[in-house]
């Protein structure tokens, strides 16, 4: 169609005005969108450049190594093992199934790790690592790298583990780790991100757990970069962590071991303590455990197996409790010591003051007997403590009162709870008239002085309180028990003690009659002396009642312990401290159950003395010529239990 | 028509019409184009593979399309303006039927060794036949109902097809594109006054019957359109891409994290990043001075071929290059505004930057007309 002229001017024109008007509409709008640029790149730019750094970085926690502890020779009790664990990504395996049988094939898988691992495979991100084999051998390990090639996807990983080199001798000390619990978590208030990674390993008993803040140390942090779907593309930076401090004990590992060995099949505990800095060389409790089994979480059936021989069992036998310091037991006659100090700080008698012992004797209408039904004739303290008459202590407790005898018990450091990094550390009961008032809400009354003389009674106490006791006769010290000989290298303070304040003259005299219950033909412990003449043993043997023996019985003949059942029997009891002139180490030792505390408590007592003195096994000729024969026995007995345990590298203290 | 209805005083022939060519606009649409070469690249982690050297070919192939097209008379291009349209309709409809779906959207025809994506063909279709309508149309008559009513047509009959894929950017750019096209032939302000009026009131008809007994639409679909127009009320949906371009966007700042520095786009943040949202990976990297860079680029396009249109007395001339102007100006602002949160996302990608080949070829042949426009102006 043809236009004119005029036409198409006129209609050129009304485009020209229309595109000018839609051309500004756009740059208007150009504008606009410039404008946004401008504010969200400039003015804003900071907010969104922090929520792209929140986006992409991630912070990771890197667990420090945790704290080794050592024995006083620098041997290791607990470690740190690496282990390697195979680890598999789906992305990287490709066929899964294909990949898993050939590495079943190479190394054999648990099958039931093995189904919870496919489950995960399936289920998490491709670039996931799934553990497939927790603690594989070395050579396992070197039989997946050589097969690398056929295995794409699979990973040994080096991890870190808690182990116990020493196994059950140091369970009751040294404690274990063991993954962190929601129970845990409930129950601690402790900020440490550390803790928020699944299976962390924290102490869960004893040193592990009471030296927790020393060893633990401080966690590193890592920024990782991380795409949408969080996989980790590369790491920016860390900061290293700061590894948990070393700890080394007092405890010797080869005495301990000897300890745990000498009183293996007993129930028992025994504690060595030196008597010069209150430092714990052994302190043995049986029966035990092997704490490796816990730092990985125990089986169900293994738990359940240690706890029903505790509930269930009848034996009461108890292998997870420290008896040491978790026990606590009628101290019996080896609380005599107290009674007669006393009596003699107190002026209420005289050390050469007698008593006549008739084998009884009556408070009003009750009657209190000695273990030697036909008495023991005229008894002064000597004599009364070398022979451990009860009649002589019903006496001249009466004449002293509980309260200083308390007062007494408690500065030998009985009811006292020590404070030691072990767990639940019982304070015993040292019971005097307020204590009954409080506790029973009845008046003290004369009988239980009577009872309390001889460790009868309210009276409990623990191994360790009796080891101090015996401790602080010897030194006339409060000898403070020591169990941590260095943090991180840092001395802890000794336990020497200052001076009790006691009367030396008072002191000399138990310490004697002590020595006497060893080494006089008539002492309850004669039998069990040391002979070698600059070890010579100061001693007291108790024989504590768990039962309450009735007139009926008594009148019928007392039952022997053998013929009842073995919860019923007596606790058998030791305490000694050797070498009698120049006092190195107090030893004390409870056998629950064992019977008499010269049959059952004391060879243990003595044997373990001679190997903390001789640092090692000591000579027959130390024993008295009649039980060495039965003693190289015993030696050659216990020489399959007995570890040769080597001085190690760890020693701190500079 | 030819020059023999124009009194002309020059007509350029044979191979000196390259030095007619709108040379301004052909620069700019290579520098733009180069732009979207090196974003390919970025995003690729650094690689010609897999985008950039198809996108290079295609583009090299579009500009050879583009000088191809210049040279044919522009009034050739009229003459197939029915044509091109009918082919595009068929084809559009073809998709309906034998379409391959990607993403839940029928949009593409598999031809073998590549696929075609007719709405696009239909863009540019539709501004050629409503230019050549308007060129046909007596001026007097523009106006009438009647005339009206036939271009209406012609826009919505392929809108319908294209929005049915679904594909709602699509629809928005050819109704935009279509109207504007009327807008400048002439067609009287009341109309669009009242179709603007028309749809402002029952959009606010729909909105303010919300809660009321005789509310228009369901509850949840009510829902549906609040999440379409503020993504973040659905964080981890359609929320989660426009909040990350977002953050994409404004952590350039003024110069950017540095070329392939982009941890948005590199960690996978940005959804879409090689098509769609890939302006936002450009402004991350290159900041507030690359991506205002990028818009002053297509500023210019938009200046030149408007002046173009201005300045060319054929009718079908002006109006086909600013239709190209307009649809070319639709592409990229929706698409900017999209990607900085002016906008609901709709999926338009961004003009010669965007990967994707029927994109590229069809606004490479749009520029061909603009060209041919230009070369052929009556002088």
């Amino acid at each position: 169609m043809k236009r004119g002229p005029k036409e198409i001017e006129d209609s050129s024109r009304r485009i020209s005005r229309r595109a000018m008007l839609l051309g500004t509409a756009q740059l208007g709008m150009i504008g606009i969108l410039g404008a946004r640029m401008a504010s969200m790149q400039v003015e804003q730019a900071d907010t969104f450049r922090m929520l792209a750094e929140e986006n992409r970085i991630n912070i990771g926690l890197i667990p420090p190594a945790r704290g080794l502890i050592y024995d006083s020779e620098g041997v290791v009790l607990a470690d740190n093992e690496q282990h390697y664990t195979i680890t598999m990504t789906r992305e990287g395996a490709g066929d899964v199934d294909e990949v898993l049988a050939r590495l079943d094939r190479i190394i054999a898988l648990d099958p039931e790790v093995l189904e919870k691992a496919r489950k995960e495979l399936k289920e998490l991100s491709p670039f996931v690592p799934v553990t497939i084999a927790r603690r594989i051998s070395w050579e396992d390990v070197a039989r997946v790298t050589v097969n690398a090639p056929a295995l794409p996807g699979v990973v040994a990983e080096l991890g870190r583990s808690r182990t116990y080199p020493q196994g059950l001798d140091m369970a009751h000390v040294v404690g274990y780790v063991g993954p962190v619990s929601d129970f845990d978590l409930s129950r601690i208030e402790d900020q440490d991100p550390l803790l928020q990674i699944p299976r962390f390993q924290i102490g869960k008993t004893m040193v592990e757990n009471n030296l927790e803040h020393a060893l633990r140390g401080s966690a590193g942090t890592k920024r990782v970069e991380v795409n949408a779907a969080g996989r980790v593309m590369r790491e920016l930076d860390r900061v290293e962590g700061i590894p948990g401090a070393d700890v080394q004990l007092t405890v010797d590992a080869r005495l301990q071991n000897y300890i745990q060995a000498r009183l293996d099949g007993e129930s028992a505990a025994a504690v060595v303590i030196d008597v010069t800095n209150g430092d714990i060389k052994g302190i043995g409790s049986a029966p035990t455990f092997d704490p490796n089994v816990f730092v990985q979480g125990i089986s169900v059936a293994l738990w359940d197996e240690l706890n029903e021989r505790e509930i269930d069992a009848k034996l009461h036998r108890r292998p997870l409790a420290a008896k040491t310091v978790q026990g606590t037991y009628p101290p019996g006659s080896t609380f005599k010591m107290v009674t007669a100090l006393a009596a003699l700080e107190d002026g209420a008698i005289e050390a050469e003051d007698t008593v006549r012992c008739v084998g009884h004797t009556d408070v009003f209408d009750v009657r209190f007997h000695c273990w030697r039904r036909a008495g023991h004739g005229n008894m002064n303290l000597n004599e009364s403590l070398k022979q451990s008459c009860d009649v002589y202590y019903y006496d001249i407790a009466q004449r002293v009162g509980i309260d200083k005898i308390a007062a007494m018990g408690r500065k030998l450091g009985l009811g006292e709870r020590h404070d030691l990094p072990m767990s639940a550390i019982r304070s015993g009961i040292m019971p005097d008239k307020e204590w009954k008032r409080e506790a029973r809400g009845e008046d003290w009354r004369v009988g239980d002085t009577v009872n309390a003389s001889i460790g009868q009674g309210y009276v409990q106490t623990s191994p360790l309180q009796l080891a101090v006791m015996t401790a602080r006769i010897a030194t006339g010290r409060a000898v403070k028990p020591r169990l941590v000989r260095s943090i991180d290298g840092v001395e802890q303070p000794s336990g020497a003690g200052e001076s009790l304040g006691l009367n030396e003259n008072n002191l000399r005299r138990v310490r004697r009659a002590m020595y006497d219950v060893s080494n006089h033909s008539r002492g309850t412990a004669y039998r069990t002396r040391i002979q070698e003449e600059q070890f010579r043993m100061a001693g007291k043997t108790g024989t504590s009642q768990v039962r309450r023996i009735t007139q009926a019985e008594r009148d019928a003949g007392v039952t022997r312990n053998a013929d009842l059942p073995w919860n019923r029997r007596d606790h058998a009891l030791f305490v000694s401290f050797a070498p009698a002139d120049n006092p190195k180490y107090a030893v004390a030792v409870v056998v629950e159950h064992g019977g008499g505390g010269s049959t059952a408590a004391a060879p243990i007592a003595r044997d373990v003395m001679l190997q903390a003195l001789y640092e090692g096994t000591p000579p027959l000729s130390a024993y008295p010529s009649a039980s060495r024969g039965q003693i190289a026995e015993q030696q050659r007995r216990l020489a399959d239990l007995i570890r040769d345990i080597q001085p190690g590298r760890g020693t701190q203290d500079t | 028509m030819s020059y023999l209805e124009y009194q002309v005083k020059y007509v350029p022939a044979g191979f000196r019409k390259l030095l007619f060519l709108n040379w301004p606009v052909v620069f700019l649409v290579t520098a733009v184009s180069g732009f979207g070469f090196l974003m390919l690249y970025s995003v690729a982690g650094g690689s010609m593979d897999p985008w950039v050297t198809p996108q290079v070919q295609r583009f090299g192939l579009g500009v050879a399309v583009m000088i191809g097209m210049a040279m044919v008379p522009i009034w050739f291009w009229r003459n197939m303006a029915v044509v091109a349209y009918l082919l595009a309709f068929v084809l559009l409809v073809l998709v309906e039927f034998v379409g391959v779906e990607r993403n839940g959207s029928q949009r593409w025809l598999d031809l073998g060794p590549m696929d075609l994506q007719p709405s696009e063909l239909m863009k540019i279709s539709l501004i050629m036949l409503l230019a050549a309508y308007y060129d046909w149309l007596p001026l007097n008559k523009v106006s009438k109902p009647v005339w009206i009513l036939v271009p209406l047509i012609f826009i919505a009959a392929p809108a319908y097809l294209v929005l049915s894929q679904p594909d709602l950017g699509t629809t928005i750019l050819l109704v935009s594109g279509g109207g504007a096209i009327m807008f400048l032939a002439g067609v009287h302000w009341a109309y669009f006054a009242t179709v603007i009026a028309g749809v402002v009131g029952l959009v606010t008809a729909v909105f303010q019957s919300r809660g009321t007994g005789w509310q228009v639409l369901k509850d949840y679909q009510y829902r549906r359109i609040d999440t379409f127009l503020d993504p973040t009320q659905d964080p981890l949906g359609a929320g989660y891409h426009i909040t990350q371009a977002k953050i994409a966007l404004g952590s350039g700042g003024w110069t950017g994290r540095g070329f392939m520095q982009g941890t948005q786009s590199r960690l996978n943040f940005l959804p879409e990043k090689h098509t769609d949202f890939i302006f936002t990976t450009l402004a991350e990297e290159f900041g507030f001075v690359g991506a205002f860079g990028l818009l002053v680029l297509y500023a210019l396009i938009i200046i030149f071929c408007v002046m173009s249109a201005i300045t060319n007395k054929d009718r079908f001339a002006s109006l086909i290059t600013m239709g190209v102007a307009v649809t070319f100006f639709l592409f990229f602002s929706v698409n900017m505004a999209m990607v900085m949160g002016l906008a609901p996302v709709v999926g338009v990608p961004l003009p010669l930057v965007s990967y994707g080949g029927s994109a590229m070829l069809v606004l490479m042949v749009a520029f061909g007309l603009v060209q041919s426009a230009h070369v052929h102006k009556p002088r």
